[in-house]
């Protein structure tokens, strides 16, 4: 297993009330994504760990690139990896920003 | 014309969405009434397993199960619902606490029924002791909620099918839902050929293996209640339609289980294959069964196959 860290400061912080949100399962070649609106809305922050170790310069250019796409002020990214490529990776990531961008709880 | 996503009804998602395919947070977000789930120890709080770091796994925040409660038609119910994506919807130590605490709270609470939507292939071999420890505690956990006048209902249709201690609890229950693609046993396919040879059962034979362990077979036997169709709002009705028919648990109730589990030895222990059992129950052209789409096996299964309803 291999922990990796990033923390970005943003543009604006995200959309929404809901405190948290999850997306994904830990399986072979999938992840899962929890969101928490845990910080102050110009910085952003993503903890990985996971089972494929070795990629630290790919996790890095996919939040790279997601950061800059969807601006997640003021949340914080646990994420559990089963090996997934980088496309699922954008992917749920973007669906966790969409999911904690609802209203609610 | 496909209607725009937002004019969809909840019953309509439900009705489309396939129960096998869904996630663990799917089914029960389409299995409740929209909005009134609650999960009790959610993936925020990081419950993971204690375990599989030792072995360099990866870990999951929910520990492969969510439990709460909802409302099934205005009415409160206490659910939990297994990951099978998640090693194989296996039972660990955190994951099998999560279902017995809420079996517990349903002891307390005995007015409001459980839903175990299980799929499982039996327990986490990375934390065995810990968790055969928990199989046995969830068992007892269902009994002690059936005594105390709680209904604890079982839904079976998903990836990993129903295995291992996942059977054994399944068969605690009082009553069970199972789908085509759900299959319910203890013991898999590939550990039978394993232990007993590959002339006693062969697991790459997954016509033999679904006629033996699926949901057609299961319910003709009368192991499960009620046969649902794969999706979820058909498991929903299925669970409700049940709510309303099941009796109070007791003594008597256990000697007819006990009866039912005799007869059916008695009736069809000399069959060599699962079409044998559906000839000896007087079905005519056993064979198709396994061909039959949903609507007309249930027709099927209402007019011959058995129910274990009075007993359990």
């Amino acid at each position: 297993m291999e922990d990796l860290n990033f923390q970005h400061q943003v543009r604006a912080r995200a959309g929404g009330t809901r405190q948290s949100a999850i997306v994904g399962v830990v399986a072979s070649g999938n992840l899962e994504v929890l969101v928490e609106r845990s910080l102050p809305d110009a910085e952003c922050a993503v903890d990985i760990k996971t089972a494929a170790v070795g990629f630290g310069a790919v996790w890095s250019a996919v939040i790279g690139d997601f950061v800059e796409r969807y601006s997640p002020g003021g949340l914080k990214f646990s994420i559990n990896d089963g090996g997934a490529r980088p496309d699922t990776v954008s992917l749920r990531l973007a669906q966790a920003v969409r999911l904690i961008a609802e209203a609610g709880q | 014309m496909t209607a725009p996503l937002k004019d969809i009804t909840p019953a309509e998602r439900a009705r489309s969405t396939s129960f096998y395919e869904a996630s663990a947070r799917t089914r029960l977000e389409l299995l409740l009434d929209a909005g009134s789930f609650v999960e009790f120890i959610g993936p925020e709080q990081r419950e993971v397993s204690p375990h599989l770091k030792i072995f360099d796994l990866p870990e999951q925040f929910d520990d492969g199960i969510v439990v709460g409660h909802g409302r099934l038609d205005g009415s409160p119910v206490f659910v939990a619902a297994q990951e099978g994506r998640f090693m194989g919807g296996a039972f660990g130590e955190v994951h099998g606490a999560k279902l017995t605490g809420l079996l517990r709270a349903a002891r307390r609470i005995s007015s409001i029924p459980v839903l175990i939507l299980f799929d499982t292939g039996g327990v986490r071999l990375q934390e065995a002791n810990a968790g055969e420890l928990a199989i046995a505690e969830i068992m007892r956990a269902v009994m002690e909620a059936r005594s105390a006048g709680a209904k604890v209902i079982g839904l079976i249709g998903g990836r990993s099918g129903c295995y291992g201690g996942g059977g054994l609890i399944a068969g605690c229950c009082s009553a069970l839902i199972v789908s085509e693609p759900g299959r319910i046993a203890v013991s898999g396919p590939e550990v039978i050929e394993t232990n007993r040879g590959i002339e006693e059962f062969d697991s790459r034979d997954r016509a033999l293996v679904w006629r033996t362990m699926g949901g057609k077979h299961r319910r003709l036997l009368g192991a499960a209640d009620v046969f649902a169709d794969d999706n979820v709002q058909d498991f929903r009705e299925a669970a409700l339609e049940l709510l309303g028919l099941l009796g109070p648990f007791g003594l008597d109730r256990l000697k007819a289980e006990q009866r039912r589990l005799a007869d059916r030895l008695r009736s069809f222990g000399d069959c060599g294959d699962a079409v044998d059992i559906w000839t000896a129950e007087g079905i005519a052209h056993a064979e198709a069964v396994p061909e039959l789409p949903a609507d007309q096996f249930i027709a099927l299964a209402n007019r011959i196959g058995r129910t274990s309803r009075d007993a359990r």
